[in-house]
């Protein structure tokens, strides 16, 4: 994209030599003969729908699906959950590993990047044979390599890896103390909620006092004090009220580990597929970020005395950012329709639920095709929007 | 009081060394305190990893065998690595499928044909290039549907496509996306900045939809769909529908990268050229188009990666691509063995590592080349 360019079509715009009628037969021709194509496919849909019994329309949505999900944000239950839950149940999950692995990838993706520039020649190097390995190997295959590779080196469900008798280790997953905070228990992520607003609002304030003073509140401190603090004495507290908090211990059972919170190992793999294999892309778009930040900004930051870290944090990063943040909102969105190959391990995400179970159980192929399409467009359309905003308010501005 | 210094100042000590092995790692390993307790736990990582890979992919690894028992500790009676016999005996299977043995050498010249074309388009200096082009895209085409397929009248027996199989499919589905996506991508970019509305709408429309599905429900639905919107009983071939998938699904991309090559292009190129009288056809395919194109090379490179990567996506849709070969390669009971199925993950990683590395090198040094040429 050119800075100070029009609209991309105004150079056809200026050869426009008013061969108005040309065109618009043209376009009319090519409606028509879309149109045609249109009805022709929707007739032959029809007609074969007919011949194989099938009712055309989302009336499926609401019959019982009968199937199982392996995992599930909300309540499912096999018997009696419509197929419009089990998608709801598959969409959660795609957004679930997605945001969880845009969060990791990110991490270890901005690591990689400023790594890159690191003083140390070894780190370099280890960073770049990083993002040349994991670009260049196709993530489906880096998917097999974690769910085959990775599990068969881990311990067997009947003798576990535990830690303490509360952590377990498996070819089944990994198995965690799951506490339960539903009705008056709900207290303690409730406090962890207000901890995170109050950190927000002194942020805000730690703001406006560095604009008006040059000098900040402290905040990594107290900002870890409110969001752990105050979770903690609502545990506390309604331990001393008599009404201690319960925790599912996973417990050995005779061939399994059983109870507790259970990380599947589809739901493992998939994530640290995913996040290890956008982080490489995310890392070089990072690096040509900083790269595109002039020289003169680190030496002068440099020259006021600031430490290479804070020269970082406090001006590469902020201009850099404003490169970064377009081909980044990108990879998060190819991210979020790579989770889609969920469906080669197993984990039970939109594509999987949908374009696997429901339409082998259903045969309601163009709906089931037209609703997975449509959630995954609409993600991507409203990120784009949303990008778009951001741009026109953030990049142009900070451009001028 | 006397301003002048009576004695002289002590010489200030000679500087450390600036050069050889010992400076040069105090600057690059050791500049900091930090630095060098990062270069230390990287080195003792490096130290436990490097023996490790080594020994598992070389040192202990089985490199002849007549079936999996050779693989086994417990047989072997030495700790073993990778299973390299398993690889040398799929070896065939891997690259040609279920294609008949006696037919191989068609595979083969199509690979050849296909390293030909390949070469002629990618190499700068390259003589002829229109007529490579026509090669790449017309005559091999055909060639290789002719000789993959077979063709009676030139003595060369019919092989269905449910026998083709491993590298073979993958080159051929890789093939297939680029030959369609180029052409199309071009159509569809010239199309979304054409001054028609309703064409600019539709063409805008479909690069939109292609690039905001994953490829993975494209493949189903052509799988499902394309054979529900075709008239009567007509079938379509099994490997015919991902590949209109992945043509329609690249071509969308593609179609982005030309965009972006033809915003390049400045426009007083266009005005001058229709200022000399040339057409709106001839001002595009003799000023515009080559001009455009040359500027994006390294982004069409860059999107024929990330193609040659997806393809691995069809093995997911029933076809027998290099990954679904390689899956029933080892899954054979008379090559099962702990080291396996690592083996064959780190051979297909090298394969397409080294294919994906050589493509992303060409892309940069297009790309350090037609950034000299702009330095001038």
């Amino acid at each position: 994209m050119r800075a100070g360019r029009g609209p991309a079509r105004g150079g056809d715009r200026a050869g426009n030599r008013g061969g108005s009628w040309r065109g618009l037969a043209l376009q009319a021709l090519l409606l028509a003969g879309l149109a045609a194509l249109a009805y022709g496919a929707w007739a032959n849909a029809a007609d074969k729908l007919a011949r194989q019994g099938i009712v055309a329309g989302f009336g499926f949505l609401e019959r019982a699906a009968g199937f199982d999900l392996s995992q599930s944000l909300i309540p499912y239950a096999a018997a009696t959950a419509s197929y419009g839950r089990a998608c709801l149940a598959g969409l959660l999950n795609t957004l679930l590993v997605s945001g969880l692995g845009i969060v990791l990838a990110s991490a270890i993706g901005f690591g990689l990047g400023i790594a890159r520039f690191s003083p140390n020649l070894i780190l370099r190097g280890i960073a770049r044979a990083y993002v040349e390995l994991f670009r260049n190997v196709p993530l489906l295959l880096q998917l097999l390599v974690w769910y085959v590779a990775v599990r068969v080196a881990l311990p067997e469900p009947r003798d576990p890896a535990a830690w303490r008798d509360a952590v377990f280790l498996t070819q089944r997953g990994l198995f965690l103390p799951r506490p339960d905070f539903s009705d008056w228990n709900a207290l303690v992520p409730g406090a962890f909620g207000l901890g995170l607003l109050a950190t927000l609002g002194l942020a805000r304030a730690s703001r406006r006092r560095a604009a008006r003073t040059g000098r900040g509140l402290p905040l990594l401190g107290p900002g870890l004090a409110l969001c752990l603090g105050l979770p903690a004495l609502a545990w506390i507290g309604l331990a001393l009220a008599g009404r201690p908090v319960p925790v599912a211990v996973p417990l050995r059972g005779p061939f399994d580990i059983e109870g507790g919170l259970a990380l599947q190992p589809e739901f493992t793999a998939l994530l640290a597929g995913l996040s290890t294999y956008t982080a490489a892309f995310i890392a070089e778009i990072v690096r040509a970020g900083i790269a595109s930040v002039p020289r003169g900004q680190v030496e002068a930051a440099t020259a006021l005395g600031l430490s290479r870290a804070k020269a970082l944090r406090l001006v590469v990063l902020p201009q850099a950012l404003r490169v970064i943040l377009p081909p980044l909102t990108s990879q998060y969105l190819t991210l979020t329709k790579n989770s889609s190959l969920a469906v080669l391990i197993g984990y039970p995400d939109l594509v999987h639920v949908m374009m696997g179970t429901v339409l082998n159980q259903t045969n309601q192929a163009v709906e089931a095709v037209t609703i997975t399409m449509a959630v995954y467009l609409a993600i991507s359309l409203a990120t784009a929007a949303a990008m778009n905003r951001y741009n026109a308010r953030v990049v142009a501005v900070g451009r001028r | 009081m006397s301003v002048v210094r009576a004695e002289p100042v002590p010489p200030s000590p000679p500087p450390r060394a600036v050069t050889g092995p010992v400076a040069w790692a105090r600057r690059n390993l050791f500049s900091s305190l930090g630095n060098g307790l990062t270069t230390l736990a990287i080195l003792l990582l490096l130290a436990w990893l490097v023996p490790a890979a080594l020994r598992f992919l070389v040192l202990d690894a089985v490199w002849t065998g007549e079936s999996g028992a050779a693989c086994r500790p417990e047989i072997a009676g030495r700790p073993v690595g990778a299973c390299w016999a398993f690889v040398a005996e799929k070896i065939g299977y891997l690259a040609y499928g279920a294609y008949p043995v006696p037919e191989r050498w068609r595979a083969n010249l199509f690979f050849a044909l296909t390293a030909l074309a390949t070469g002629w388009m990618l190499w700068p200096g390259a003589p002829r290039r229109r007529l490579g082009a026509a090669y790449a895209f017309l005559i091999l085409p055909l060639c290789a549907y002719a000789l993959l397929s077979g063709a009676p009248w030139l003595g060369l027996a019919t092989v269905p496509t449910g026998r083709w199989g491993g590298l073979l499919v993958t080159v051929v589905v890789s093939l297939v996306g680029i030959v369609a996506s180029l052409p199309l991508g071009i159509l569809l970019a010239l199309g979304r900045r054409s001054e028609l509305p309703v064409l600019r709408l539709l063409c805008t429309g479909f690069i939109e939809f292609w690039r905001g599905v994953p490829l993975i429900t494209v493949l189903f639905m052509a799988n499902v769909m394309l054979p529900l919107f075709l008239p009567g009983d007509l079938t379509v071939d099994r490997l015919v529908r991902p590949l209109v998938g992945i043509a329609l699904f690249a071509s969308a991309y593609m179609a982005e990268v030309v965009r972006g090559g033809l915003q390049a292009v400045p426009r007083g190129q266009e005005e001058a050229a229709a200022a000399l009288g040339l057409t709106r056809p001839q001002v595009l395919a003799t000023v515009v188009l080559p001009q455009a194109l040359k500027v994006v090379v390294p982004g069409i490179v860059n999107t024929m990666i990330g193609l040659f990567k997806d393809t691995t996506l069809v093995s997911i849709v029933g076809i027998s691509d290099f990954i679904r070969a390689l899956e029933a390669a080892r899954a054979d009971p008379r090559w099962s063995a702990p080291s396996v199925p690592v083996t064959a993950y780190a051979f297909a990683a090298l394969v397409y590592f080294a294919a994906c590395f050589a493509m992303a090198r060409y892309a940069g040094f297009i790309e350090r080349r037609l950034a000299a040429g702009d330095r001038r």
